[in-house]
């Protein structure tokens, strides 16, 4: 799945996370923002990098403010945004679970 | 059986309810994906959905997803979320009639095969918030071996019928309330009372869940979590009822055992629906 415009998912409220992607093709960069990064970083960005390569996404940036989301809503998140910033109507669920 | 008192209702754009609505025990926790939801979000939130759906902390609770109306541009994504993602129940806003049923049950079992869920497995519940949805009640109840409850959606009823909520009583929902449960009733199926939107006002939401218990409903759709608790202890019975229906079970299988038809208890005779109106207090005890 390719990015081809920016895009925005979630809220900066407690428990949620907000996700920004935007088209880069020089390859893939993950930025984690998080209070609790210390704690949870490397957790975030595996379930990050793990939903992304589910959607076949090997370029953007991708920046992430997580504000103490759990695992489920951080996968859900980063899905919202690029499926927006791929302009996708269409989803293919089996990429998603 | 399940036990349907409170469905808690969750908006399904909110990971801080969706992650925690658990913690509160009610019989039935409603994702929803329909109101609760501002259009430009539905995609997001129908992620979220679909994924608070495998949560753990559900697996003890009956899962619904309340999905748009099949005729939006939403309905049918929605739906294939709430089956994709292992939903228990759908739950239908605005059914109008049996053939809404029948419309979402072609796509439901369609699904069910393209993920390999058993076909049959997902229940369905028909909310009914309009004049016709009343009046065809018994037909919607009847509609499918899939439903499991039907429901009734107070506001938008009354707007169709020209009227509003008046307190105490409530005489403008008498006659829905009781079609609701009369087709409930014939249909084997469970009955929900509407929601009461006044979260700080608990006198007020007391009152309608005795008027909902003592019509026959099994519980109320709840907005708040604070409304399980309240609901659960008004819904269970209180020390005499409990001790009475144990001397009535007690007296019946003496009966039976000893080849007696009928027995009296406290000069009253116990016969059979004395002691099916004993078995459902029990059963409202173990549900507590």
């Amino acid at each position: 799945m390719k990015i081809i415009k920016q895009a925005v998912a979630g809220t900066l409220e407690s428990s949620d996370l907000l996700v920004k992607v935007e088209p880069n093709d020089s390859g893939l960069d993950i930025v984690i923002q998080s209070e609790v990064v210390k704690q949870f970083g490397k957790q975030i960005r595996a379930a990050v990098a793990e939903t992304l390569a589910k959607l076949d996404v090997d370029r953007g940036t991708v920046v992430i403010e997580d504000k103490g989301a759990l695992d489920y809503a951080i996968r859900a998140r980063v899905q919202a945004a690029v499926l927006r910033g791929a302009g996708s109507v269409d989803v293919n669920w089996g990429q998603l679970s | 059986m399940k036990t349907r008192r409170s469905m808690l209702f969750v908006p399904g754009d909110n990971p801080a309810m969706l992650s925690t609505a658990f913690v509160y025990k009610p019989d039935s926790v409603m994702f929803d994906l329909e109101d609760a939801v501002s259009p430009r979000e539905k995609d997001s939130a129908r992620l979220l959905v679909f994924h608070a759906l495998g949560l753990p902390a559900y697996k003890d609770i009956e899962r619904v997803v309340r999905i748009n109306r099949l005729d939006s541009e939403y309905g049918l994504k929605d739906l294939e979320a709430a089956i994709r993602g292992r939903a228990d129940v759908v739950r239908l806003p605005k059914t109008d009639s049996a053939d809404d049923i029948h419309e979402l049950e072609s796509h439901v079992a369609r699904l069910e095969k393209e993920c390999s869920r058993p076909v049959g497995e997902t229940k369905l519940i028909a909310a009914i918030e309009s004049a016709s949805g009343v009046v065809n009640a018994l037909a919607i109840a009847t509609s499918s071996q899939r439903m499991a409850a039907i429901a009734l959606a107070g506001f938008d009823y009354l707007v169709d019928m020209q009227t509003s909520r008046s307190g105490g009583s409530e005489p403008e929902l008498f006659y829905a309330r009781a079609a609701i449960v009369h087709a409930a009733r014939v249909a084997h199926i469970d009955a929900f009372d509407v929601v009461y939107g006044n979260v700080d006002d608990e006198e007020g939401f007391l009152r309608e869940v005795q008027i909902a218990k003592q019509l026959g409903f099994n519980g109320k759709s709840l907005i708040h979590p604070r409304q399980v608790d309240l609901l659960h202890r008004a819904y269970a019975p209180t020390q005499k009822e409990l001790d009475h229906a144990q001397r009535v079970i007690a007296a019946a299988d003496a009966a039976h055992r000893n080849g007696q038809g009928v027995v009296a208890l406290d000069g009253k005779m116990i016969d059979p629906p004395v002691v099916k109106e004993a078995e459902l207090i029990l059963s409202r005890v173990y549900a507590s």
